[in-house]
């Protein structure tokens, strides 16, 4: 029976991990992909100070303390369920089952589909998908593409893809569909980008953060948007340009794009064919949560947070006894504030298990310090108001021991 | 033709770190890849796109999400099916095969007049009822 087995061995789950084995307990970290790091792997961009942060660098950093402590940690195998047992949790694994008394979920996020007519077709991926085989596997996705969705993700893939010397032909919105939703608004994504324009490395951000900081100044952006897109790095964002089809036979040919207005509605009579041979499409990320679910984990719902997030507090603890959850899965923020979250998650369990040692309860509040820290010096902010949903989850977590202790 | 899909040099990344070639074959056909890819890298890597087609329309796919979470990349590596080429990395002598249309032998070609709703079933047995 370990201590403990952590689900993800990304930034929270290594971290958590290697916290875990200063403190010698006994610790197994799983996770599905055949390499650890997680979604940190792909990761590549220049931080405002210059600096690159470089997620192939960041996840040695993190393996290489993990194996100094005698980590275990087994790749490739997929959690598919998780019992709660009288004394700890059951894990089930396609490698067989296997038993804790605690438990950290730390399985990340992963996009949301927005999907497109035509985005069957071999080529059409998601965007994330095109930068692990970018930067991870070092493969070339195509010879020239399209990303459909404009988000800070996707601007921030499309710089590593122009990088890595894949051209890109632009950057537009999907057409509005009742999936695509806000992602299809001009006006909405306009806002969305502007909030958070003052964090972001890019030129083309902070363009869109000076616009807007009025709401009258926003609205003239979108509306007097310029026709052919504004550029970051050479490369056009359209925000008044819409993907309708993805066109092709036994593999992307082709799309079709139409202008639209700045609520996103098409324009009659602007349809054109853009040659592409393949397109990433950019949905936004939500955090991956089936495994907290079948466990028994209460769920909020949080906008700033990014969707369904199981209730917790800032010690990474969930209402379940001896369920823990940190990184990407309890808000989607950067890969720093996952690896920091995943430190508080490992010395709470330690906490757990070796009772009454202050030096772990002070170091439990130093590193819940240290996530508030990273949080505000975040470079990149996937969703604006990330502050207040955090508030928000404390309460609810409160709450939620409040009725415990009432039944 | 040969992993010319590779990005060899990068600004940032530096170049491509030497790695051990590996030989496994896909439909009968043998590729290389590098120690370390997935069978989707290192096909994508030799310029295969096509990792299946859909079982009853017979309409091609490749990756889309690329960790394992669309199942839109299953293959059958030896004689294992369901196998997610994004997850699964590659080893040398693997014998990959693409998923393939399976026999629909209760397929209706007729589905679109099928009644989708009770009302409609009445009315279509009305209609017959009246001939």
């Amino acid at each position: 029976m370990y201590d403990v087995i952590i689900v993800g061995a990304g930034p929270a789950g290594l971290s958590a991990a290697i916290q875990c084995r200063k403190w010698d307990m006994n610790v197994l970290v799983i996770d599905e992909f055949p390499k650890a790091g997680g979604r940190l792997l792909g990761q590549l961009h220049q931080e405002p100070n210059g600096e690159w942060w470089n997620g192939i660098e960041e996840t040695k950093q993190l393996t290489e303390t993990a194996s100094k402590l005698n980590t275990e940690i087994r790749l490739g195998i997929s959690v598919h369920h998780v019992e709660k047992i009288d004394d700890g949790f059951l894990v089930h694994t396609n490698h067989g089952d296997f038993a804790s008394v605690r438990l950290l979920i730390a399985t990340g996020a992963a996009e949301s589909a927005a999907p497109v007519p035509g985005w069957t077709l071999p080529g059409v991926m998601s965007i994330g998908a095109a930068q692990v085989m970018t930067n991870v596997h070092r493969v070339r996705v195509g010879e020239k593409g399209i990303v459909i969705g404009i988000n800070v993700l996707s601007a921030a893939i499309a710089r590593e893809m122009q990088l890595a010397g894949v051209d890109l032909h632009s950057m537009v919105l999907p057409a509005m569909n009742p999936v695509t939703k806000d992602h299809a608004h001009p006006k909405k994504v306009m806002d969305k980008l502007s909030r958070i324009a003052h964090l972001a490395p890019s030129a083309f951000l902070r363009f869109g953060g000076k616009v807007a900081k009025a709401n009258i100044a926003r609205k003239l952006a979108t509306q007097f948007y310029p026709r052919n897109g504004m550029k970051m790095w050479g490369m056009p964002i359209h925000l008044r340009k819409a993907v309708t089809q993805i066109n092709g036979t036994d593999h992307v040919e082709s799309v079709t794009m139409f202008d639209v207005t700045a609520d996103g509605k098409l324009k009659k009579g602007t349809e054109k064919r853009v040659e592409v041979d393949f397109v990433c499409i950019a949905g936004g990320l939500y955090p991956l949560t089936e495994l907290a679910a079948v466990a028994g984990c209460p769920f909020h719902y949080s906008e700033e947070l990014g969707g369904h997030i199981p209730v917790h507090n800032e010690e990474m603890k969930t209402p379940i006894d001896g369920l823990f959850v940190a990184g990407n899965i309890t808000g989607i923020e950067s890969a720093k504030v996952a690896r920091a979250q995943g430190k508080v998650a490992g010395l709470s369990i330690a906490r757990e298990k070796l009772k009454g040692i202050a030096d772990l309860e002070y170091k439990v509040l130093q590193a819940m310090n240290d996530v508030r820290k990273t949080r505000n010096e975040a470079s990149i902010q996937f969703h604006p108001g990330i502050e207040e949903g955090r508030t928000k989850m404390e309460d609810v977590f409160r709450e939620s021991k409040k009725t415990e202790t009432a039944l | 033709m040969k992993n010319n899909h590779r990005i060899v040099d990068h600004p940032v990344l530096g170049s491509l770190p030497e790695k051990d070639s590996i030989t496994f074959t896909f439909d009968g056909k043998e590729y290389s890849g590098l120690a370390g890819d997935t069978i989707a890298s290192a096909l994508l890597a030799n310029g295969v796109r096509t990792l299946r087609v859909h079982e009853a329309s017979g309409k091609p796919r490749g990756i889309y999400c690329n960790i394992g979470h669309c199942f839109e990349c299953r293959v059958t590596v030896n004689s294992t099916s369901g196998v997610r080429a994004c997850l699964t990395e590659i080893k040398d002598g693997m014998v990959i095969e693409s998923g393939k249309p399976e026999a629909q032998p209760f397929a209706s070609k007729n589905v679109q007049d099928f009644p989708r709703t009770y009302a409609e079933f009445e009315k279509k047995q009305k209609v017959k009822g009246d001939k």
